[in-house]
């Protein structure tokens, strides 16, 4: 079954021009070029933010917050303008409810262990969706087994919907915290998450919501949103690895207890008792990603300084584009097929392995994942044993999903025999 | 492509026994890849292989049969006769039973102590290696490591 299309048009946008922005698109692999649809695990990297990288530690590399010399300064400097940058990205009301981590993983880890110490008991559930990345549910099981409490996910059905009704349901007295991915990474559905948020805080039930998979896509407003914690990474919004960032209202995050502790988190430290520095810094323990913090920003500016509406309808046209022409191949069948839907393509072929093909197209240049995607509990619940997913980004181009699809057409005859 | 002798070598010398030593057939395995110029060959020679495969009788599917540390399933079954150990085996991955069907072709019907000695250069000889993914190295070895316990294991019966 296609997702409910609208007519297929060619969009107003000019990709060759961003393209040339990202130098590792240019290459050939095995004689082919690279045709890159693996955008979902990792985003590739403009040359901006590549230079700011090597511009850091070519320049100015020193450790920020703490030093009195020129170095120090203008790297913390260049540091805590990310800070703001970031905050104005996702207009949240204050750089203090934005922390900085490795990644969205380690975001969950944090409230998870931080937030659930102190407000999860016997009993308690804490909701999740069946779509969530392991993520977003392993932080949870480990939290709510020192606890006594439970993690509950809320069901989908055979397309990749959310069960909203289910989820009424769900929503009782024992449920403390709802935790929900925006875009699923495995299926690319785009869940209403300020329905969620409306109908957990009318429980007063406070929300997280990972945005691992959105921010890249589309603009994003946490006030708007109304959700309590809002989390995503670096490297799948064109930054590099190694750096996320945590939003949290500045009510839990004051609330909540430190998450690992060490220097720059405290206010002061004696034997006799260690008092906390204030928030976002009280969750920052040691010297923090600064180089990637800092290239972090140029790749907010990069974003902003694109027409974002211009390069989410490119990347809608090229999803749509390449599910019309899959689905139009014999034993092909797409799997995700909610009617809100990011730029991802999932799809098995009856009697072919989902590696093999993925292989098959890897020797074609094409980069694809192939797998459960690390979403295993979706795999469970459509009785499938992983999918081959394309991904895409505004820099891809109508002539690679017809790479792609030939590469597929192709794989099909070799692996069909 | 391979000639046709070679295809009717292979077939001989998977559906009777090895007559041949270990280092022997994994000198043939190199020259073999030596015919092919770049990976995607190579890929497409490995799914020949697997869509060759003797399938594994469904009585053999078991769990106790199925092989840890692979992504793919993979069932390994192996017997004794004659002092030799036979493996069958079978998955759902096409490349994966190319995979099996290159080490069933060197280890199958070999004395246990050649086999648990091999050390299998051939597959780092023929790229093999170097093109798949760690998660599918990691289910190589695994084969290997299965395949090496049973003759351990099936040691003292063969002999």
């Amino acid at each position: 079954m296609l997702p409910e299309m609208t007519e297929i048009n060619l969009q107003p946008f000019d990709v060759e021009k961003v393209r040339s922005d990202f130098p590792v698109l240019a290459q050939h692999v095995y004689g082919k070029p690279l045709v890159y649809l693996d955008n979902a695990a990792t985003s590739q990297k403009p040359q901006v933010v590549i230079d700011a990288l090597a511009d850091y530690y070519t320049t100015y590399n020193a450790n920020i917050h703490r030093g009195v010399h020129f170095l120090s300064q203008k790297a913390s400097q260049a540091f805590d303008d990310v800070r703001v940058k970031v905050k104005e990205f996702i207009v949240a009301s204050s750089e203090r409810e934005i922390v900085f981590v490795r990644g969205t993983t380690e975001a969950i880890n944090l409230i998870a262990s931080s937030w659930g110490r102190v407000n999860l008991a016997a009993g308690d559930i804490v909701l999740v969706t069946t779509m969530e990345h392991h993520s977003n549910i392993v932080p949870w099981q480990m939290i709510c087994a020192e606890r006594g409490a439970e993690v509950v996910p809320i069901p989908m059905d055979d397309c990749g919907v959310l069960d909203m009704q289910a989820f009424g349901t769900l929503l009782t007295d024992r449920v403390k915290f709802v935790s929900v991915v925006h875009t699923s990474n495995s299926l690319g559905t785009i869940n209403p998450v300020k329905q969620i948020i409306e109908q957990a805080h009318a429980r007063n039930i406070p929300v997280l919501v990972d945005a691992a998979q959105t921010v890249a896509h589309q603009a994003v407003d946490v006030q708007e949103l109304d959700c309590d914690f809002l989390v995503f990474s670096g490297h799948k919004m064109l930054a590099p690895t190694g750096v996320g960032v945590l939003y949290g209202k500045e009510k839990h995050l004051e609330a909540m207890p430190p998450y690992q502790g060490g220097g720059e988190m405290i206010s002061s430290v004696s034997f006799s008792g260690t008092t906390y520095n204030e928030i976002p810094f009280k969750f920052e323990a040691g010297t923090p990603n600064i180089a990637d913090v800092i290239s972090l920003g140029v790749a907010i500016d990069y974003l902003n300084a694109m027409d974002r509406k211009a390069a989410a309808a490119w990347e809608l046209t090229l999803m749509k584009l390449t599910s019309e022409k899959l689905s139009a191949l014999e034993h092909v069948r797409l799997i995700g097929t909610a009617k809100e839907k990011s730029a991802v393509v999932s799809f098995i072929v009856d009697g072919v392995n989902a590696m093999d093909l993925g292989m098959f197209l890897d020797t074609l240049g094409i980069a694809v994942r192939t797998g459960h995607h690390c979403t295993e509990p979706v795999m469970h619940r459509l009785g499938i044993p992983g999918t081959v997913r394309a991904s895409f980004m505004f820099y891809n181009t109508a002539a690679e999903v017809d790479r792609l699809v030939e590469g597929v057409k192709k794989g099909i005859q070799l692996l069909r025999a | 492509m391979i000639a046709w002798w070679k295809e009717l070598k292979k077939e001989f010398n998977y559906y009777v026994h090895n007559v041949k030593d270990i280092a022997t057939l994994e000198k043939e395995i190199i020259e073999d890849f030596s015919l092919f110029d770049d990976w995607t060959e190579k890929y497409q020679y490995i799914i020949e292989l697997g869509q060759k495969l003797k399938p594994l009788d469904d009585q053999y599917k078991t769990d106790d049969r199925k092989i840890k540390g692979c992504q793919s399933s993979v069932w390994l079954h192996a017997y004794s006769n004659d002092g030799r150990i036979y493996f069958d085996a079978d998955s759902d991955s096409t490349f994966v039973k190319g995979e099996i069907a290159l080490l069933i072709n060197v280890l199958s019907g070999q004395k246990p102590e050649d086999i648990v000695a091999a050390e299998l250069a051939f597959i780092d000889a023929i790229g093999l290696r170097q093109h798949v993914a760690v998660t599918r190295a990691n289910g190589l070895a695994a084969m290997i490591k299965q395949m090496k316990l049973y003759a351990l294991g099936l040691q003292s019966q063969a002999v």
